[in-house]
């Protein structure tokens, strides 16, 4: 028999705002434990979650993004649970009347070109972290992470491959990237998926029992568990057992899923309204303006990099690929450097960089103001090709300033026709032979004088002017 | 007992600015009160030394003209579920034992910039459930006109102190009657402000939805300074609202001319105590002899008032007071053996009975399979007694009721039948649940010399009304006038 995946995934975000949801405590990642909070986010007794707006406007800008119906008339809700890491012992989060619906994000991949639909996205509050102490056996609350705005992005059971739920995070990433409402870095945590499988006979239209997979670290994790977890059902209703419906923890050494608490022992959230925040109304202008801001996504850059700048359609499509190549590829064409020479830059030297430092583009130093200098360098004469990829290579740790490097290392090229031509009569003369043989026929010998003149000038000098100096000397 | 006691809250206020007692003075008389009156179990924390420290520099600011408020340098109480920095706030409960919250609630705050003298903290029932202050940790207060009978709850140590002269005036909460319910039961007055006008950040959520902070105090004059003082938008509370303030007291004319006092007739039926009956229908002629109107109607939703309220109390209590859990503050019990265990102990010897019945109440109404039933229920009924207000506030300006079936119960009474204690509520929780300014005042004796009191309530954002008709009655009665103190051995 054939089967068929079913999926559907539950992605938490961070929203890139300063402060948290509810009090004005910063969102910065990391800090020594129980430093970012404040009575209100802990939960102290008698404090109050007051909205903070630019929380409600960036979920409601992803809203707009994934094609959602934006929920005008919203409100929060309370769910209920004891854990040491929610001080409140509820999450203030939306269940009745979240903030947009019934959206849908397109995906493309080798196979398939489809539409993914979302259920719903909603805005809630993190939780802390508990840290345990093996030495003491002591486990210990930071309440650094409590209140930090979070969105959870709901789908429809659309996705039937890894493949396609690699598209749609990636899809996703990027989108929110480009609104700049996260920084969706999944290593610390700011992206996080949950994913819900069952396999079902291809062709069936019921959906078999599912199961719910956490600890979903990276892509590649995310695409190893849902070939082990497809695997295990199948081979489980091949031996003609059952699935059980339940959360399983996928571990990443071992590369398996695990039993962590099964639905019989799913808990009660009690969900009710929270009373502590009114509901929030969102205006129709208000929603037309947040229309009008939204910024152009990752295809419609691609069409116009393409056409306008005249990019190759791969190479436009590893500028858009990340939001901070985009920005830094923009920023320094607007500062006057040719969009196709910017863009060769960034996928050639830029990328090998990245590539040996194992960096990020959103965490390298090098700013699109000193690479426009370096290209405005070369523009005018005043370095070679040659000798800015090594300025390249020597600015980018840490953006020394390239027109400062190329004067304090003497990198200038020599632009003095009566000083090649000098050099180029030392050269023959010091190598008669290889003049002889040239004009003996061997045409490669030219190859050679032009290294010894451009030697001679510590490659310094315009490779065309020298070789044109060179020509005419054996010609002349 | 010295002479200034017996003064209002303004009174004294004015004799502090002419010079005629100094804070220190009066803060130094209602604490050798506060001493002689001990028994009452009135105070559960008192702060006496910081009171003194905080007196002498309120005179001197008042000496230099940087405060010049009409309470300026005047002492008063507040309940044990508001925050004071520093200052024990247990809820009267075992389980925020040793808690001292490191912030103020913004009240506690406003007071303070216009020269408040705290004297320490009140009792009152264990999170502020109950109608008696039973249930509180630190045992029950006592009502000052009998001894032998409870000073009404939840804001009982609060009205006690007042009754008892030991303040000038109190700061309590009202859910469902805990402000006006204990004020009509010792003889003071009280009232509850229309939901939103004063900050409950650094209130200590009992029902998030219903719960409101206002004065007990000696008449309807000095309720409306301290709202003056009091009310307000407050950044730190969603629900606050942007209410202009400051306008009350001048607001207190005493003209009542054409003012239409309406009298729903279902809250004079059965199970009213004849006298409370009595008492509280001639506050209608009072105000009838200045010039009001008197209208009556019927206020057909009764039945549902205080089913409605104790699934929407108890529900939102449910969740509030889970994070009391014993790994923050507060108690934390001794011997457990994992997680679960310790939640377990520490709420189990935590929290007293009464409590426990309202959280488990409310977890059962929230939970799967009940919600629809119960709680989603009681939502619409809540809209349902929210229109029956303005129905009948298209026909009146005002309501008079009772604030309670009888007069204070003796203490033992009440506790052993909870649902007979919830349906003395039965005048005072629809207040709430419309979220509606509501006021008590003494209105008479019964029979065994214990006050009676009447209730107002006036339509949202109505407080002017309801104190200037307050008012109106106090400038012809002197029930308010009346003091427990030296009327029995004590």
């Amino acid at each position: 028999m054939t089967w068929e995946t079913v999926i559907g995934l539950e992605t938490h975000v961070e929203l890139a705002t300063k402060t948290k949801i509810f009090c004005s405590c910063t969102t910065e990642f990391g800090g020594a434990p129980n430093t970012h909070c404040c009575p209100v986010c802990t939960g102290m007794p008698g404090t109050l979650p007051v909205v903070n707006r630019q929380v409600v406007r960036f979920a409601a800008k992803a809203g707009l993004a994934l094609n959602c119906e934006i929920t005008r008339y919203n409100k929060f809700d309370r769910k209920n649970y004891f854990y040491p890491d929610l001080p409140k012992a509820y999450q203030v989060s939306q269940l009745y009347l979240p903030i947009a619906r019934n959206g849908r994000v397109p995906i493309k991949t080798e196979s398939v070109e489809k539409d993914i639909r979302i259920h719903e996205l909603h805005m809630e509050e993190d939780a802390g972290k508990l840290v345990h102490d093996p030495w003491i056996d002591q486990t210990k609350c930071d309440y650094n992470r409590c209140g930090v705005p979070l969105i959870e992005i709901v789908t429809e059971p659309d996705f039937r491959s890894a493949d396609e739920v690699i598209a749609y995070l990636e899809k996703l990433k990027s989108t929110l990237e480009y609104l700049g409402v996260s920084d969706c870095k999944m290593q610390e945590g700011s992206l996080r998926c949950d994913v819900n499988l069952s396999v079902r006979p291809a062709g069936s239209t019921e959906l078999g029992t599912r199961t719910e997979m956490k600890n979903l670290n990276s892509f590649k994790a995310i695409s190893r568990a849902i070939e082990y977890e497809a695997r295990r059902q199948i081979e489980l209703i091949e031996e003609g057992k059952r699935v059980v419906q339940e959360t399983r923890r996928w571990d990443d050494n071992k590369d398996a899923t695990f039993s962590m608490r099964s639905k019989e022992n799913a808990q009660d959230y009690r969900y009710f309204p929270e009373p502590d925040i009114p509901p929030l109304e969102l205006s129709q202008e208000y929603l037309e303006q947040l229309r009008a801001e939204q910024p152009e996504m990752a295809e419609a850059r691609k069409a116009r990099y393409q056409e306008q700048y005249g990019l190759p359609e791969y190479d436009a499509g590893i500028l858009i690929s990340q939001k901070a190549l985009v920005d830094f590829f923009e920023e320094t064409v607007a500062l006057g450097a040719p969009a196709k020479e910017v863009s060769n830059w960034m996928l050639g030297d830029m990328m090998r960089r990245l590539k040996d430092e194992e960096l990020e583009p959103k965490d390298m130093k090098l700013t699109p103001a000193n690479l426009a200098k370096l290209i405005k360098l070369i523009a005018d004469g005043k370095i070679n090709r040659n000798t800015a990829a090594k300025v390249f290579r020597a600015i980018f740790p840490d953006n020394a300033d390239a027109e400062e490097y190329v004067k304090t290392h003497g990198l200038e090229q020599v632009n003095d026709a009566g000083l090649v031509a000098q050099v180029v009569e030392k050269v023959f003369a010091a190598n008669e032979s290889a003049v002889a043989d040239y004009r003996a026929g061997n045409q490669k010998v030219m190859g050679f004088l032009v290294g010894q003149v451009m030697k001679e000038l510590k490659g310094k000098a315009d490779p065309k002017a020298v070789n044109q100096a060179v020509r005419e000397k054996l010609e002349g | 007992m010295k002479e200034i006691l017996n003064l209002t809250a303004l009174q004294l206020g004015a004799a502090i600015r002419k010079g005629e007692v100094s804070p220190v003075e009066a803060a130094r008389a209602a604490l050798e009160q506060i001493e002689a009156t001990k028994s009452d179990n009135a105070f559960v924390a008192l702060t006496a030394e910081a009171a003194l420290q905080r007196a002498e520099e309120v005179g001197k600011k008042i000496a230099a003209g940087e405060l010049t408020g009409p309470l300026a340098g005047v002492p008063l109480g507040i309940k044990d579920n508001i925050c004071t920095r520093g200052v024990s706030t247990t809820c009267a409960s075992k389980i925020l034992t040793g808690f001292e919250p490191p912030y103020n609630a913004t009240l506690v705050e406003k007071l303070d910039a216009l020269g408040a003298v705290s004297l320490g903290k009140l009792n009152m029932d264990e999170f502020a459930m109950g109608s008696t202050t039973e249930t509180s940790f630190y045992g029950p207060t006592h009502n000052p006109w009998d001894a032998g009978r409870v000073p009404g709850g939840s804001s009982g140590g609060a009205a006690a102190a007042v009754a008892a002269r030991s303040c000038w005036y109190a700061i309590g909460s009202d859910t469902g009657g805990s402000i006006r319910q204990p004020a009509a039961y010792c003889g003071v007055t009280g009232i509850k402000p229309t939901y939103g006008t004063v900050s409950r950040y650094g209130l200590i959520a009992y029902a998030s939805s219903l719960d409101q902070m206002g004065p007990l105090a000696r008449d309807a004059a000095d309720c409306a300074a301290v709202l003056d003082a009091v009310m307000g938008k407050d950044p730190r509370d969603g629900t606050s609202l942007d209410v202009p303030a400051g306008n009350l007291l001048a607001g207190l004319t005493g003209d009542v001319r054409g003012m239409k006092i309406g009298i729903p007739a279902d809250c004079f039926g059965d199970g009213l105590d004849p006298e409370v009956k009595k008492s509280v229908l001639a506050v209608a002629d009072v105000l009838r002899a200045r010039g009001a109107e008197i209208v009556e109607f019927t206020f057909p939703v009764m039945e549902y008032v205080v089913p409605t309220y104790y699934i929407i109390a108890a529900a939102e209590a449910s969740s509030n007071l889970s994070r009391f859990d014993g790994v923050k503050y507060g108690w934390r019990a001794e011997g457990y053996e994992d997680l679960t265990d310790l939640y377990n102990r520490t709420r189990t010897e935590g929290f007293g009975s009464e409590v426990k019945r309202r959280i488990l109440l409310g977890t059962f109404v929230l939970s799967s399979g009940y919600y629809d039933a119960y709680y989603k229920k009681a939502l619409q009924v809540k809209g349902l007694i929210k229109q029956a207000f303005d129905d009948a506030f298209g026909k009146c300006d005002l309501m008079l009721t009772p604030v309670a079936p009888t007069t204070a119960p003796r203490i033992g009474e009440s506790l052993s039948d909870p649902l007979q204690m919830y349906l003395s509520d039965i005048y005072t929780v629809s207040v709430n649940l419309a979220g509606l300014p509501g006021l008590s005042m003494p209105c008479g004796f019964d029979s065994k010399g214990m006050p009676i009191g009447a209730q107002l309530i006036g339509p949202a954002l109505g407080e002017a009304k309801v104190l200037n008709a307050a008012h109106a009655f106090q400038l012809d009665t002197d029930y308010h006038k009346q003091s427990p103190v030296g009327k029995e051995a004590r």
